[in-house]
């Protein structure tokens, strides 16, 4: 089990209706982790709607979470 | 015609520490190149102007409307129905009239827009959707051209800068991908007028910093205006980036 720092930003936090949470899970890499927030979240498939960093580092849905890791969970934003 | 840079008008630049008056012609001689003159280009070419950019040029097919007013205060509602460009360039002229302002209200694309981005120091992408942010990016990665990204939606915004040299840094390409899309975009989602003006302004810093050779780029910044948070990340090279890997 790994404990988890994961942090929501801008949209991500007001549908989480929290800034952060710290979450115990067994998930191998972002995308199971997310998946297991899908809850708060709305959504079983974050790939095109949200964006992850590790440890203030862009990463893929693919990337591993390892036990103290800070995941933060922000939007794409295009608009101009 | 430009005026020394040692005028009144440039004054507060030339007794900036680390600026002064090389990094001042630095700025008299740049060309930046901003693509979209709503929320983020009217704040970034504003700043520019006003800071003394010497060449700027405009680029956007769209018209004043309305419900742009609230954020892009280069224009009034006289302007409504106005070609955006037409309106910014005769603002900013009045603004600074010793800079050479090029307005085109054009949709660039090909090799109109990579003729564009290469006669450029720099360039801004100021747009409002991830086809045309994914074209110029190639743009500038096929040009080595410096790229400074700004996007603005709802209450947030992000700041990112790019190249010149992608051969061992990362594009916009490495941070966005095909599988990205807005959530939602201005009309839909809505935007709080300040919010695009805030990334555009951070634009502007970034383009003459990196046009005069001063200060450290910007690591990708992200706002939230509702909570005055700012976060910023780091971006990676990827590489199996389609645009930048083989550079």
């Amino acid at each position: 089990m790994k404990t988890i720092n994961v942090r929501y930003f801008a949209l991500f936090r007001e549908r989480a209706g929290r800034d952060s949470e710290t979450v115990e899970t067994t998930a191998d890499d972002a995308l199971a982790l997310f998946r297991q927030l899908t809850d708060r979240h709305g959504t079983d498939d974050p790939r095109g709607h949200c964006k992850v960093a590790i440890n203030d580092v862009m990463a893929d849905w693919d990337s591993p979470v390892a036990d103290g890791d800070d995941v933060l969970l922000f939007p794409p934003v295009a608009g101009g | 015609m430009c005026a020394a840079p040692t005028d009144d008008r440039d004054a507060r630049h030339v007794s900036l520490a680390s600026f002064g008056e090389d990094a001042t012609s630095r700025l008299r001689a740049a060309h930046v190149l901003i693509i979209g003159v709503g929320g983020t280009g009217c704040a970034a070419a504003a700043a520019l102007a006003a800071a003394g950019a010497g060449t700027l040029t405009l680029v956007d097919f769209d018209r004043v409307d309305a419900s742009n007013l609230a954020r892009q205060p280069l224009y009034t509602p006289a302007d409504i129905g106005r070609d955006k460009v037409a309106v910014a360039a005769t603002r900013l002229a009045t603004q600074h009239p010793g800079i050479s302002i090029k307005p085109r209200a054009e949709r660039l694309a090909g090799e109109a827009l990579q003729a564009a981005v290469h006669a450029a120091d720099v360039a801004l992408d100021c747009s409002d959707n991830f086809a045309s942010r994914f074209a110029l990016n190639k743009a500038c990665v096929d040009t080595g051209t410096a790229l400074v990204s700004g996007s603005a939606l709802r209450w947030e915004g992000q700041v990112a800068v790019f190249g010149p040299d992608y051969a061992n840094a990362p594009c916009y390409r490495c941070m966005y991908s095909d599988h990205d899309e807005a959530l939602d975009d201005c009309q839909g989602a809505g935007v709080l007028g300040p919010i695009p003006a805030t990334i555009g302004t951070l634009m502007a810093t970034e383009a003459i910093k990196r046009v005069t050779g001063t200060g450290t780029p910007a690591r990708l910044s992200l706002y939230d205006g509702s909570t005055g948070e700012w976060r910023q990340l780091g971006v990676s090279k990827n590489g199996d980036c389609p645009v930048c890997a083989a550079r």
